[in-house]
């Protein structure tokens, strides 16, 4: 009866494998599917790189190789400098608008939190709500009389459509979690700095930004993914070649070149690769951010 | 203490204020930025483009009123407009579903307690870190139709090779092919809803004489439908605003099977500069998308289920 009972669990989680015959089985069966789905999932990475190591010539044959006949590191530099594009210039350009908009998303996001979390006001509730429905609201409705406003004011083809926004609010999202976040923190602590006759200014920047850095970390890391991938954002407000964005840049040597695949593919690289660095490095600051949420003793 | 008692200093009056006052102000202050925020660059743009939608206002010259006409004109005589309509719904009836069924499997799978989950885990979840614009590049070419690894895996076991992007009939469909790549996003949220659920449940279950479906049904299944809820809606909404792959790799092509609803816009507002009607297509679809949300709120009354809910 017990070892039937072993039998009942649910998504094979909390098995002890190896207790019983048919365990074994099973675990080998599902080790054959994880690895046939996730050699699906990463073959298109294995091709992208196969792809650009390979010479022009050998990705117009058919059927097509998968690991380059002679790997061809020049692509690399090649794409780098290729005429008529600048990716120097343009990868320094996405640095720079992600910066900037990382700067603004921290900051107001965490002013706009503290206050809704630790500040008691009429109306707060009300303003709370519109910025959660403001994260429904389809971007089209507001895109066309910004780009009017824009022009008027001379801000197309420059970084500021795409930076300003972020200092006023931050993401109604990024809010919302800054907000749970600061509501976990004891008001204790608060209330003593307050009898120590310190500001709430000074309680949001001395007391809750230190303690919320994981959340804070989270949000940058989200930040800069959203930024560093944004191509409609780029597409509509930068027209000069000289302002474009990496992920633009690409878009247009595929327009110039389409034929160059390998040069394209390895160029594609430098959006891909900074995006991979972040994710190892914030698996673990995530993680993090879950324990540290409180503070001890 | 102060010369002038007559005349008390900005910051005595300050602490005269009673608690609720200073934290009404105070509270003002810091979410100023979001307020202004949101006037700046949402309601007020908001109401700008209602204006906008009964005008017709070629960028350079000022808005001219014209009524009803954008509306009346894109419903009944803009050519490729209900087109546009048909393969957005196309996209969102058929990608969404798709997507929400393949992560929630997918989360079962990975819901294990084997050595190396953590790396399968990664590996389905790496293609959702990819910019959109790298993938569709990456995507364009695996799907090529004469050098694509997609058909030389295809023509190897010998099945059927497609023309993909480029045929009117296998376009939209590669395009919904292309999201399933994603689903280590979706994935991730129901690992997560999956890693909440109380295993006690599982065992009072189990006392009871359930057997491991009946789990499955009437325990997983129940607890799962909030996550699935949020995923739902915010697939529908991403799903309408769909653009950067069509752009990318078809330009609403071959044959208008790929013409997006977005991309219709965007071209409306950007290339034709048509501020007017391209603002009315907006409000269209801004009152679409409100409709179908409202739709799938209220549905929910009737498969979602909270725990806190006392039935």
């Amino acid at each position: 009866m017990l070892s039937q009972d072993r039998e009942v669990y649910y998504g094979l989680r909390d098995v002890k494998w190896r207790q019983r015959p048919w365990d074994g089985v099973r675990m080998l069966a599902s080790y054959l599917i994880l690895s046939f789905g996730a050699l699906i999932f990463l073959m298109p990475f294995f091709w992208m790189v196969g792809t650009s190591l390979k010479e022009q010539a050998e990705v117009y044959t058919f059927p097509p190789t998968f690991f380059p006949r002679v790997i061809r590191w020049e692509n690399f530099p090649e794409g780098w400098t290729h005429p008529n594009t600048m990716f120097p210039l343009w990868t320094a350009n996405t640095l720079w608008i992600t910066l900037g908009v990382m700067g603004g998303v921290l900051l107001a996001s965490s002013l706009c939190a503290y206050g809704f979390a630790r500040l008691k006001f009429p109306g707060r509730d009300f303003w709370f709500m519109v910025v959660l429905a403001s994260i429904m609201l389809p971007g089209p409705v507001t895109l066309i009389p910004l780009y009017i406003l824009y022009q008027r004011i001379g801000w197309l083809d420059t970084f500021k459509p795409l930076i300003v926004p972020a200092w006023f609010g931050g993401g109604a999202f990024n809010i919302f979690l800054l907000r749970q976040f600061f509501k976990g923190i004891p008001m204790e602590l608060e209330e003593a700095a307050i009898v120590d006759g310190a500001s709430r200014f000074r309680i949001w920047w001395q007391i809750f930004l230190p303690l919320s850095k994981p959340a804070l970390a989270t949000i940058a890391v989200f930040t800069f993914q959203g930024v560093w991938n944004d191509f409609y954002g780029p597409l509509i407000f930068l027209t000069s070649r000289s302002r474009y964005t990496l992920a633009l840049g690409i878009n247009a040597f595929k327009g110039m070149y389409h034929t160059q695949v390998p040069l394209m593919m390895a160029m594609s690289w430098l959006m891909v690769i900074p995006m991979i660095i972040i994710f190892f490095l914030a698996q673990k600051l995530m993680i993090r951010g879950v324990v540290l949420s409180g503070i001890k003793g | 203490m102060t010369p002038n008692r007559s005349r008390p200093s900005l910051h005595t009056r300050w602490e005269n204020l009673n608690k609720r006052h200073r934290d009404t102000i105070q509270g003002y202050l810091f979410i100023m930025p979001v307020i202004l925020g949101l006037i700046i660059f949402t309601i007020g743009p908001m109401i700008a483009s209602f204006y906008f939608s009964f005008t017709k206002f070629p960028i350079l010259q000022s808005p001219e009123w014209v009524g009803l006409d954008n509306y009346v004109k894109m419903l009944t005589q803009e050519r490729y407009f209900w087109q546009a309509v048909r393969v957005t719904v196309v996209y969102a009836v058929t990608a969404v579903p798709l997507g929400i069924l393949g992560s929630f499997l997918l989360a079962l799978l990975l819901d294990q307690r084997v050595k190396g989950i953590a790396f399968f885990r990664t590996c389905f979840y790496m293609p959702t870190i990819v910019p959109a614009l790298a993938s569709a590049v990456l995507w364009g070419w695996l799907l090529n139709p004469h050098y694509g690894l997609v058909n030389a895996v295809l023509s190897r076991f010998a099945l059927p090779t497609s023309p993909f992007l480029s045929d009117p009939k296998t376009a939209l469909a590669s395009l919904v092919l292309m999201s399933m790549w994603g689903i280590g996003g979706g994935m991730v949220i129901y690992l997560a809803g999956l890693q909440g659920i109380s295993q006690q449940l599982y065992e009072a279950g189990r006392i009871d004489g359930a057997n491991m479906l009946q789990l499955f049904r009437h325990i997983t299944i129940p607890l799962m439908t909030p996550t699935i809820f949020f995923n739902l809606v915010m697939g529908l909404i991403g799903a309408f605003q769909y653009f950067t792959g069509a752009f990318v790799l078809t330009g609403g092509g071959p044959l208008f099977s790929t013409y997006f609803y977005n991309l219709m816009l965007y071209e409306r507002a950007f290339k034709w500069v048509q501020m007017g009607m391209a603002s009315a297509m907006a409000w269209f679809l801004l009152v679409v998308v409100l409709l179908l949300t409202l739709l799938v709120f209220r549905s929910s009354g009737m498969w979602v289920y909270y725990e806190t809910e006392v039935k």
